[in-house]
């Protein structure tokens, strides 16, 4: 009965134009519910590093995320291929949320490293997990050298070389 | 046939019924102004017709305007900050490196001849209210003198550019030294506060002026403030037609900033919608020819 | 319960679970509609699809909408309008939809009461649509107020206003509404709270109400004729497509109905893109201010009638104030359509036009209606007042003798 109703050359163009017309709503639909342009320009923080304490850490939130930067004192060693050099000294710039499942580690200064409370995992000065369950070391944000000036969000070619050297 | 005269007396009943509530109630609420004047003709202090001296006007321009005024165009800076100049006029004193050309010519001269009589704002600065306005009228100088001044400002004058940025830049310098624009994140160059002060009110925020006034309304409004709201405090600017035609550009663009993707998008719909109607029409035709 | 057999088709799965063939054939295909009808039969249909396109545009509104007094505006007139892709499309639609709808419906309710569609047994379809007037009535009026403009706040202020009229209890009743002294942050988040949850509910309620109550009485036709459904029906389904009275609303009806909606959303899209004033009122796209009245307010076009009825009386009567009487008068405007079935007296079902008085009765309330909505937006100054004053009478003096006509038309057509 229903499909009698649509049988037919006219039944059948009726409902395709009428199914268009749905579809091409439910894309107005999904575009409403993307993020709004503001949200996607302000996904930019920038951070000065010339003023910071050495072995001490520094947490800066970029995309409501805390992303640890932290200075080398003289006889920490830079790790290959994740310690940026920004002026005469090293740093670690890396998002500071457990790889485990996303506790946010403290940095214990007196051993340079970082220990997460939620189960046991350990992470090197430049993040690499050495102890416990996290699977893999801190993430990395794109980021870009400015002079001392540290543009989180944005891929300079010291970030790019970092993903290079890890591929 | 019968439907079509039921159709009929609907569309009349409803016609008639939208002519009294929206171009009727209209026309009664806002009846009809005087259409606007971009020669400012009740202004006749300064013979106009006097050809100016360009070089006299900057010796001019420079003895007596810059002492307040910036023309960042040639490099006369700010004399003080926007907030210290509030402070000390009542309202930043605007830059004068467009103002050859936004002003009309003749407002521009009269205004320097007597800058409360040309915006017309005599029922605010009288001398029983005490309140002067911050700018001496240069009365003093002759027609020639005048001539000379106005002709400097014109030849410094950036010539005219278009689009979205130029429109800004009219915006900030005709009306943005006392109205805010938040939704282009424009804050007035006077502070809120002091600019309270001298007008009386706070002019508002013209972010959706376009939407609650409408192009219409603007275009007498901006040209002659008092023929509408006789009495308030917002003077006559004394724009040109061009620059009065850039400001609301401008605050189309800021107020009602998807206009062109609504109108373009709006006819994709109503060819869509005719298909889908004629379709629609068509399979009813068929599904009714088996039961009638 | 019946033996469960291995299902052929994903149809007879469902249809062993859910009962879904017997369903469709009930809601659609065996649902009888009279095939004498015109075009005014497909209201209600455009109405439930504008029902649908308000809630579909509201749900995106809401997404971004802030019930508060200080953000409101700007949300609903910069990140509504301005940031949100096709945010602007969900508002033009949500704001031209819901003042269409009201077009829609009086046009359904009138159509309703020219062809007596209130009668003999359809009493409960007609209670249970003026509910739905009332429910929409209020939907707008709350929606009204969240963008938070001029026209929201003054609207707002005026019509709470009102029930401090009500005798003894009045101005705390007042009070109680605005959940403030004044219409306030509180009076904002506790209508918002009524345009989105509470309201909607009670009108998709209303609608299932509505719909049912269609079952039993049938869909009157355009000659008013009474028949036996199931004796047409039965035909139809032997195949006497033509000779039977009746037609399936699936996809007999429909299909109609679907053709007059193309057509009317033509109309509905032009007005979304290109002609929106008339449902976004100017003045409130200026941001609330309580301080200061706008040189003109008046209610949106479907409240016009009954505003006018409220400021028709403007002097005192008897000892009792215009205000007042303005009042009683008002209250009398909003219920006195729910008794149209009890104050109709002559048990005729016809057009209006086959009747003898009532059709002076129905043009006559007509242009009433017409002249209190016009002169409901215009000043009501100098002779406008009066003319307000004339046709409020004019319309409660209908209704006073609506009886009476009615009855002495059921005796001059002898009872029939
Ligand atoms: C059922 C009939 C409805 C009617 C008659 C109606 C009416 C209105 C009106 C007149 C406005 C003000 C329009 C404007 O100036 O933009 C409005 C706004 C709004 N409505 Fe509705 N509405 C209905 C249903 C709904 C539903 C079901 C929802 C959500 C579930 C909803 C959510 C909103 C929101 C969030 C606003 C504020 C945004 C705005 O003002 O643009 N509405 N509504
Ligand atoms: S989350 Fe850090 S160890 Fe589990």
């Amino acid at each position: 009965m229903m499909d009698e109703s649509r049988r037919g050359f006219i039944g059948k163009a009726f409902g395709a134009v009428a199914a268009v017309g749905g579809i091409a709503s439910l894309i107005a639909m999904k575009k409403t519910w993307d993020p709004l342009p503001s949200v996607m320009s302000a996904g930019f923080t920038t951070v000065d590093v010339s003023g910071l304490e050495a072995n001490k850490l520094e947490v800066v939130v970029w995309r409501g995320k805390p992303v640890f930067v932290l200075k080398y004192t003289e006889d920490m060693k830079p790790t290959d291929g994740r310690s940026v050099k920004i002026g005469d000294h090293y740093f670690s710039v890396m998002i500071g949320l457990c790889t485990h499942l996303g506790c946010i580690p403290a940095y214990r200064a007196d051993q340079h490293d970082f220990k997460c409370a939620c189960h046991g995992g350990e992470f090197t000065d430049a993040g690499i997990n050495k102890f416990g369950p996290p699977p893999r070391p801190l993430d990395i944000p794109p980021f870009k050298l400015d002079g001392v000036t540290l543009v989180l969000g944005e891929e300079g070619p010291e970030y790019k070389a970092m993903m290079a050297a890890k591929a | 046939m019968k439907e079509f005269k039921i159709l009929a007396v609907i569309v009349a009943l409803v016609g008639i019924t939208y002519y009294g509530i929206e171009p009727y109630a209209h026309h009664v609420m806002h009846p009809e102004v005087a259409p606007a004047d971009f020669t400012f003709k009740d202004l006749k202090n300064v013979d106009t017709s006097l050809v100016g001296n360009v070089e006299n006007g900057k010796v001019l321009v420079e003895a007596n305007c810059i002492a307040c005024h910036s023309i960042e165009s040639v490099g006369h800076p700010q004399v003080m900050p926007n907030a210290d100049a509030a402070a000390s006029y009542g309202v930043v004193p605007p830059d004068l490196s467009g103002a050859g050309w936004i002003y009309d010519k003749n407002y521009l001269a009269n205004f320097i001849y007597d800058p409360v009589s040309a915006m017309k704002l005599q029922h605010k600065f009288t001398p029983e209210s005490g309140k002067a306005f911050p700018m001496p009228s240069y009365n003093w100088m002759s027609a020639q003198e005048i001539m000379d001044i106005v002709a400097y400002l014109q030849s410094v004058a950036p010539t005219a550019k278009s689009g979205t940025e130029s429109h800004k830049k009219t915006f900030e310098a005709a009306c943005g030294r006392c109205h805010s624009m938040a939704y282009a994140g424009l804050e007035s160059t006077t502070p809120i506060d002091t600019i309270k002060t001298y007008m009386g009110a706070t002019p508002p925020d013209l972010s959706q002026y376009i939407k609650s006034r409408g192009e219409h309304y603007l275009y007498s409004f901006i040209n002659d403030p008092q023929v509408l709201l006789p009495g308030t405090a917002m003077p006559r600017t004394g724009l040109n037609k061009k620059a009065q035609e850039e400001v609301i550009a401008y605050m189309e663009e800021i107020g009602d900033r998807k206009k062109a993707e609504r109108e373009s998008l709006g006819i994709w719909v109503m060819i869509y919608t005719l298909i889908f109607a004629i379709l629609a029409y068509l399979w009813k035709r068929k599904i009714w020819s088996e039961v009638h | 319960m019946a033996e469960f057999k291995k299902a052929d088709s994903m149809l007879e799965w469902f249809d062993q679970r859910l009962g879904v063939v017997n369903f469709a054939k009930v809601m659609m295909t065996e649902y009888w509609i009279p095939k004498n009808i015109n075009f005014l039969w497909a209201m209600g249909v455009l109405l439930s699809v504008l029902f649908t396109f308000l809630v579909v545009s509201g749900i995106f509104l809401l997404m971004y909408y802030k019930p508060d007094v200080n953000m409101a505006f700007d949300s609903v007139n910069y990140t509504i309008m301005q940031e949100v892709a096709y945010g602007w499309l969900f508002r033009h639609i949500h704001a031209v939809g819901a003042s269409v709808v009201f077009l829609v419906i009086y046009i359904h309710m009138f159509t309703g009461i020219y062809y007596g569609s209130y009668k003999k047994g359809r009493e409960m379809i007609w209670i249970s649509g003026m509910l739905l007037f009332v429910l929409f009535s209020a939907e707008g009026f709350s929606g009204y107020m969240l963008p938070w403009g001029q026209m929201s706040y003054w609207a707002a202020y005026v019509i709470t206003e009102i029930f401090g009229g009500i005798p003894v209890i009045g101005d705390e009743l007042v009070v109680w509404i605005r959940g403030n002294f004044y219409v306030s942050d509180a009076t904002l988040t506790r209508f918002f709270m009524l345009h989105v949850l509470l309201i909607p509910l009670l009108i998709i309620g209303a609608i299932v109400l509505h719909f049912y109550a269609l079952r039993f009485p049938h869909v009157n036709n355009e000659a008013g004729e009474f028949f036996d459904f199931d004796e047409e029906a039965e035909k139809y389904k032997a195949g006497d497509k033509k000779g039977s009275k009746v037609v399936p609303f699936w996809p007999v009806f429909l299909s109609k109905d679907f053709f007059v909606l193309g057509f009317f959303m033509l109309f509905f899209f032009y007005l979304v893109f290109f002609h929106y004033g008339f449902a976004m009122d100017a003045i409130n796209f200026d941001k609330a201010d309580g301080l200061k009245t706008p040189a003109h307010i008046y209610p949106e076009w479907y409240f016009l009638w009954s505003y006018e009825v409220l400021r028709g009386f403007f002097f005192e009567i008897g000892g009792i104030s215009g205000k007042d009487l303005g009042l009683i008068a008002f209250g009398i405007a909003n219920a006195v359509f729910f008794f149209m079935p009890w104050l109709d007296r002559s048990p005729m079902v016809k057009p209006a036009n086959q009747r003898p008085y009532f059709k002076y009765w129905f043009w006559f309330m007509m242009v009433d209606l017409i002249v209190l909505t016009v002169y409901g937006k215009l000043p009501p100054t100098g002779a406008n007042a009066w003319v307000g004053f004339a046709s409020s009478l004019t319309f409660l003096t209908l209704f006073a003798a609506l009886p009476f006509i009615t009855k002495a038309e059921a005796k001059k057509v002898g009872g029939k």
